[in-house]
């Protein structure tokens, strides 16, 4: 038990990192310009991707570096050629527009790439266990994930918080009107975070390609979870966005963990056994089972008790 | 006056050109609905199956067709959705395809075989024929068998029945896991692993059984982590597409070592994500030679064949040049494209498939008779690769047709 209970917390907060990852970028892009960018995770697809095609050119490291890079000039690009332009036709049409670019990249993908899953590897130097507990191996990639995401988490938080761009950066957040009039270009700083929003998904994507795997559905796989960790956390708030990242990674690993089931739920909070005969196909539904849908509960939950989510100050 | 003339002659002749267009001319290709996923998670498994058809076809096309016409192979993207599959298949019938191939998912096998059966109960005069090439829930042949749908894989207790036999050979195993994607086929093996292994090896412990979201687990870590925890000897899973290749990760980087006995750990990315953490550890079930060591000619040469025109992609599914060629030939007995007399052509059938077995279409259940081989992923000897990896498959062990089968509760309707 103890096994399951210690690798469940350590593999939830490898995936939860990776959300926030993901998220992180999102959210900031959602409280600069209020649109929710459906394209992110694909901007996190082509960073597996491109560092795919890299690694097997220039090797792994500097494909983290290079590959981000790109897919950030990319996504600063789509944003000043792209985004600005449909701007002023209001939200919706933004909205359309990056559901566009996440089915064009989609499509650009598996023309390039072809429709089968790409064998991105693990790097050489991390392909070993890094320790062995119980029985079971704890890979050394997956550390070395854990460590460059909690970097990127430092890295954002400093820079948010102590240097002036990042004044810059919060104050646009809320009051755009504001910091134009104070001689900003807040125009370049929404391209700017746009981009290194996209470059955020494209470093999770170079290391969550070799581990869950590189292939075209890749976006849409982790997508949709990244939308309810970021409605979950509150539209716009980083901090929440951090938070409901580890929320939802442990969740999803503990659900799967248990071997509890409906039935024992429900009588545990006093349900008599007699329902189960009437509920019987509910009663035998494993917890484990229901494990990739406890988000969009959490999501449906959230949004009727807290509309703003957790840390959000807004409605969304 | 001459010129009045004129515009009517060329009216006449118009009327008469588009009519001759809409009515089917003997040169006109017969047209076959592929309705399978061509996007989203599964779409590599979906995108190689059609190739392969396209494949199979081209081969058939050159020694002239069927009836002296062509076959053309038309894709439709299921998404892997029973809900999608109908809105497809509707389109099939509308553009009067009338034979329709599917094998991904025998969730998606059961709503097309309903919805078959219901439509050609009422549209007499414009049936269709539902060739299954791949979806193997043993009730599509048993309790929902009906006279348009066949089947040219083996079914999953034919197979499971092979893979319980060598598990039960392994004195080694005491502890079994069983785990599987969650609906009908996942299901029917998990099923079929517990009342077999029961029979043949009753001092197995079953110590867990446990199905996952279909194509919705993006780490597998969580699973193997309660593998490793059960103290399973070895796994059963009915896993494919992404769901086989994610698994397979997991259970390298989990330093998951125990063998897996598997349906479909091959191909598609799969053998490249295996890679060498499971040579000799990851068994397959299926029903064709894997191609190594010593492959049948025919086999080798049409894998050689199809590797050229797709150097990423492998035959993993040989028994859709069985399906196809099966239906080329019911067509030409019964001299026609007309649904039911093909379909009567097809009942009891013979054909020798590129292993060079003789299969059987079976009349009772329209389940494919045929032998069951068992291989291992290795490197060693290996002629011809899966995923350009250098790793394949080799055979280790075969079942003949005759102890392959299954009995089948199926009581076959005929149309009268």
């Amino acid at each position: 038990m103890e096994q399951i209970v210690l690798f469940s917390i350590l593999n939830g907060l490898v995936f939860g990192m990776l959300l926030f990852m993901l998220s992180s970028g999102l959210t900031l892009i959602f409280g600069m310009m209020g649109v929710l960018n459906f394209a992110h995770a694909s901007f996190y697809m082509l960073g597996a991707y491109f560092a795919y095609t890299l690694a097997s050119r220039v090797g792994f490291w500097p494909a983290l570096v290079l590959a981000p890079v790109l897919v950030g000039l990319l996504g600063a690009l789509v944003e000043r050629h792209g985004l600005r332009r449909v701007h002023r036709f209001g939200h919706v049409a933004e909205l359309i527009f990056t559901f566009g670019v996440a089915i064009v990249i989609e499509e650009l993908v598996q023309l390039v790439w072809g429709r089968p899953a790409k064998s991105y590897q693990v790097p050489a130097a991390l392909d070993f266990p890094l320790f062995h507990l119980f029985g079971s191996a704890f890979p050394a990639y997956k550390a070395f994930m854990l460590l460059v995401s909690v970097a990127i988490f430092v890295f954002i938080f400093a820079i948010l918080t102590r240097t002036r761009a990042g004044l810059i950066i919060q104050a646009s957040l809320t009051h755009p009107g504001m910091v134009a009039m104070l001689g900003h270009n807040v125009p370049r700083v929404f391209m700017i975070v746009f981009g290194i929003g996209c470059a955020l998904a494209a470093v999770a994507g170079v290391i969550a390609g070799p581990v869950l795997g590189t292939f075209p559905g890749m976006a849409q796989v982790l997508g949709s979870v990244v939308f309810v960790v970021v409605v979950v956390g509150g539209l716009g708030s980083l901090s929440g966005a951090f938070v409901a990242s580890l929320l939802i990674g442990t969740l999803q690993t503990f659900a799967v963990a248990l071997n509890v089931s409906v039935g024992n739920v429900l009588m545990a909070v006093g349900v008599p056994a007699a329902a189960s005969a009437a509920l019987h196909d509910v009663w035998k539904v494993t917890v484990a089972q229901v494990a990739p849908i406890l988000p969009y509960l959490l999501l449906v939950l959230v949004l009727m008790i807290r509309p703003t989510g957790l840390f959000g100050t807004r409605e969304t | 006056m001459r010129k009045l003339k004129n515009v009517l002659l060329l009216c006449l002749t118009l009327a008469m050109v588009t009519g001759l267009a809409t009515q089917a001319t003997p040169a006109d290709p017969i047209k076959i609905a592929f309705v399978d996923p061509l996007s989203g998670p599964f779409a590599a498994t979906g995108e190689n199956g059609l190739n392969q058809f396209k494949y199979a076809a081209e081969a058939i096309n050159k020694s002239g067709g069927m009836l002296g016409r062509q076959l053309e192979i038309v894709g439709f993207d299921n998404k892997v959705s029973p809900q999608e599959s109908l809105i497809q298949l509707k389109k099939v019938i509308g553009d009067g395809i009338p034979f329709v191939f599917q094998g991904n998912s025998s969730g998606v096998a059961h709503a097309i075989s309903d919805a078959v059966q219901k439509h050609n109960e009422r549209n007499a005069g414009n049936r269709v024929l539902y060739l299954n090439y791949s979806a193997v829930d043993p009730a599509l042949t048993n309790d929902k068998c009906h006279f348009w749908h066949f089947r040219f894989d083996a079914e999953a207790d034919m197979k499971m029945a092979a893979l319980t036999d060598v598990i039960a050979a392994n004195k080694n195993i005491k502890k079994m896991y069983i785990i599987g994607q969650d609906y009908s086929f996942g299901k029917a093996v998990a099923d079929g692993a517990v009342a077999m292994l029961g029979k043949k090896r009753p001092d197995v412990q079953i110590v867990g059984n446990e199905l996952h979201p279909i194509g919705k687990v993006k780490d597998f870590s969580p699973y193997v982590q309660k593998i490793v925890a059960s103290g399973a000897d070895a796994v059963i899973t009915g896993n494919w597409g992404a769901d086989m290749v994610a698994l397979a990760k997991a259970a390298n980087d989990g330093g998951l070592k125990v063998p897996f006995y598997t349906y479909y750990a091959a191909s598609d990315g799969v053998t490249a994500a295996i890679g060498a953490a499971g040579v000799d550890r990851i068994r397959l079930v299926h029903e064709s030679h894997p191609g190594n060591p010593n492959a049948p000619k025919a086999l080798s040469e049409y894998i050689t064949g199809y590797r050229k025109l797709h150097p990423q992609n492998d035959v993993n599914q040989p028994r859709i040049h069985t399906a196809l060629n099966m239906l080329a030939l019911a067509v030409k007995k019964a001299g026609t494209v007309d649904v039911d007399k093909v379909a009567a052509a097809l009942e009891g059938m013979e054909y020798t498939n590129l292993s060079g077995d003789q299969v059987i279409m079976r009349r009772q259940d329209h389940q494919l008779q045929m032998p069951i081989y068992i291989s291992v992923h290795t490197n060693k000897n290996i002629q011809h690769d899966l995923d350009a990896s250098g790793f394949g498959l080799s055979l280790e062990s075969k079942v003949d047709r005759d102890k392959a089968t299954q009995p089948t509760t199926c009581k076959m309707q005929r149309p009268s």
